[in-house]
């Protein structure tokens, strides 16, 4: 045997078995930027999470004398709105629905588009230009209008919202998992894994979803902000929250009154969305670099 | 790892049931056409990737199977390990006909591949122990034992378990994953392996290494191998018996120091001139054949490689050679200037050998 053997290899750490996802977790950390957001999303995260308990003023209780006030005034960290609420309670308790329309309807699209791109990917044939095709109807709509739709039909509400929202970002998603697993499915290993005897259950489990999520997972959290977009547009339409709920879309469209007269507190629910956006964006970002472990 | 711990568990190879006269691969027939989309309302064309081909493989042989890029040598591999729907032909391993006697499951056990490229045969997102492992455990291993196979297979093929085990496919280089693939294909203890241009990608040097490696898991684990290859020098060193194929059809078969010393097949003959001679005394003067091979959506008529070769005669336009025994140890050839009496000009007189037809 000494003639096969390998030489002049350096010798690896004979670590523990590491897993996959043990290795990402490792490269993410290492990442400042990716971490940066993540510390961001966290704080505005908990801060909703936590808002009855953080002392904050009523965020319904108005006061025509009050109102407009700006930034930093006393008593009004970052002023009060168009009914004199104050902003800071409004916005983060304003977290706690726009955090859930605007993430919910993206994790229930990624499970639901993800199952089916896969599934229309791997089997192909008939199955994939049902379930595509399908798919190609609900794009002949534009996502606004399909949103407004559905959610029109549905009546109006938070819960109706996110099926809508749902509905909308289904096709999306499942045209992204369906070609990312077209291209991972002709690999050889997917062939050597059918070779081996592997069912298409086994084999979608262990071979294909490692090597499809990550292009999926960064379209889907460049969904957030768009889901939060659209969420607030229903909200505007009557079609979603109510006034006097606080929520950051909601906010937005009735501050919008009074960007002329108190511009940069008309403007803060759009900094919450443009925040919790950009960092989901850098985020997944991050997590594709990580993700691709060759490098 | 000297450690005489527990003995390690392997699967159990599918059962032999034949004995030795019984060969472990018999395939008749084989068939495989691609419909190809043609221009609207234009006839339907199809690709004929493999035509017709039967050969058997004996327990314990190598057998090569040679020919130029798009003869159907990959595609053959593929129907053999059922990863593709053949359109017609019988596949018999050991005497037992898949989905008959034998289930696909077990055959999957039966015979393995290795791919060509080592790179996209393994999974980018494994460990080299898992991909290994992952065969035994679709079949029922459990997760402790498969590993400990990986790592007992790893050292089989000349890579130290301690240091690769736990490294992913992009961390190694081409020798080391073709070494890693081959493992894989042994963890379900075959019988046949099949190897698909399995050491072409490899440098040279390490081309030879795998070879060797080759070599000895076949002496070790009592392997049986079909070895498909472009490269000549290559197939001769390792296979006993060789398949010369042309657009989709075997051409030439025979042992393999027959078709190297007297090739029946002009085409086996120009594939042998082709081969860079080493000697300087010794060179191509010559081009051996000259073109492309015909477009395999509308191969020619009657021979196939009657476009290119250089005995053809209105006869080879005609009508389609039969692979016939040119002697008793099993050297076939499918060309009218094999065949005695088939009215080539150039075709041996005489009776054919008496008794040569069996197989």
């Amino acid at each position: 045997m000494s003639a096969i053997t390998e030489i002049g290899l350096p010798a690896a750490p004979a670590g523990k078995a590491r897993g996959y996802w043990t290795t990402v977790g490792r490269r993410i950390m290492r990442d400042k930027v990716s971490m940066a957001c993540a510390a961001v999303l966290v704080a505005i995260f908990v801060a909703a999470l936590l808002a009855p308990w953080l002392g904050l003023a009523d965020p319904y209780q108005g006061s025509m004398i009050r109102r407009l006030r700006h930034i930093a005034t006393p008593g009004y960290p970052l002023g009060t709105d168009e009914l004199g609420r104050d902003m800071l309670s409004r916005l983060i308790y304003g977290g706690r629905l726009s955090l859930v329309v605007g993430i919910l309807p993206v994790i229930l699209a990624f499970v639901i588009g993800t199952s089916l791109g896969l599934v229309a990917g791997y089997i192909g044939g008939w199955i994939n230009t049902a379930i595509m095709r399908t798919v190609d109807v609900f794009y002949a709509f534009p996502s606004v209008l399909l949103a407004i739709a559905i959610s029109g039909a549905l009546g109006a509400g938070i819960t109706n919202s996110i099926v809508s929202l749902t509905i909308v970002f289904v096709p999306q998603i499942t045209r992204v998992a369906e070609s990312v697993t077209t291209g991972v499915r002709n690999m050889d290993f997917v062939e050597a894994a059918r070779a081996s005897g592997a069912g298409p259950l086994t084999i979608m489990r262990v071979h294909m979803l490692g090597n499809v999520l990550g292009p999926i997972f960064v379209y889907a959290t460049g969904l957030i902000s768009v889901s939060m977009i659209l969420a607030a547009g229903l909200s505007f339409l009557g079609l979603g929250t109510k006034p006097p709920e606080p929520e950051w879309g909601l906010m937005l469209n009735t501050l919008r009154t009074a960007i002329y007269v108190n511009p940069w507190v008309a403007a803060l629910p759009g900094v919450m969305i443009f925040a919790v956006s950009i960092g989901f964006n850098l985020l997944s970002d991050g997590m594709r670099s990580a993700m691709d472990i060759r490098n | 790892m000297n450690q005489t711990a527990a003995p390690v568990e392997m699967l159990r190879p599918v059962e032999d049931v034949g004995g030795v006269a019984q060969p472990l691969l018999q395939v008749t027939g084989l068939t495989k056409h691609f419909p190809v989309r043609g221009e609207l309302f234009s006839a339907r064309k199809t690709v004929r990737a493999v035509d017709d081909v039967s050969f058997s493989i004996a327990k314990g042989e190598t057998v090569g199977i040679v020919g130029e890029s798009g003869c159907g040598k990959s595609t053959t591999a593929r129907l053999l390990m059922h990863l593709m729907k053949r359109d017609a032909g019988d596949i018999i391993y050991d005497g037992m006909g898949v989905g008959r006697a034998l289930s696909l499951r077990e055959l999957r056990r039966g015979m393995q591949m290795v791919f060509q490229d080592s790179y996209a045969s393994l999974n980018p997102r494994l460990t080299i122990e898992q991909s290994i492992a992952f065969g035994p455990k679709v079949h029922g291993m459990a997760d402790a034992a498969a590993r400990t196979l990986a790592r007992e297979l790893l050292g089989k093929v000349g890579l130290r378990p301690e240091v690769f085990a736990n490294r992913y496919p992009h961390e190694i280089s081409g020798g080391q994953r073709q070494r890693v693939n081959i493992a894989r294909a042994l963890a379900l203890s075959p019988r046949l392996v099949i190897l698909d241009e399995a050491v072409s990608a490899l440098d040279k040097s390490v081309e030879a290494q795998v070879l060797n490696l080759l070599v000895d898991l076949k002496r070790e684990f009592g392997l049986t191998y079909l070895f498909i290859s472009h490269d000549l020098n290559v197939v001769r060193y390792i296979s006993d018996r060789v398949l010369v194929m042309y657009l989709g059809e075997v051409v030439e078969l025979g042992p393999v120091d027959r078709v190297w010393d007297a090739p029946a097949h002009p085409y086996t003959r120009a594939l042998l001139a082709a081969m860079p001679s080493s000697d300087p005394d010794h060179r191509t003067q010559t081009p051996p054949i000259s073109g492309d091979p015909p477009n395999p959506i509308d191969p020619p008529k009657g021979c196939r490689f009657h476009t290119r070769c250089p005995f053809a005669e209105p006869l080879c336009a005609n009508a389609t050679p039969k692979l016939t025994a040119l002697d008793t140890m099993g050297h076939q050839a499918a060309c009218y200037m094999a065949i005695p009496g088939s009215g080539h000009s150039r075709a041996p007189t005489g009776k054919a050998v008496e008794g040569a037809n069996a197989i």
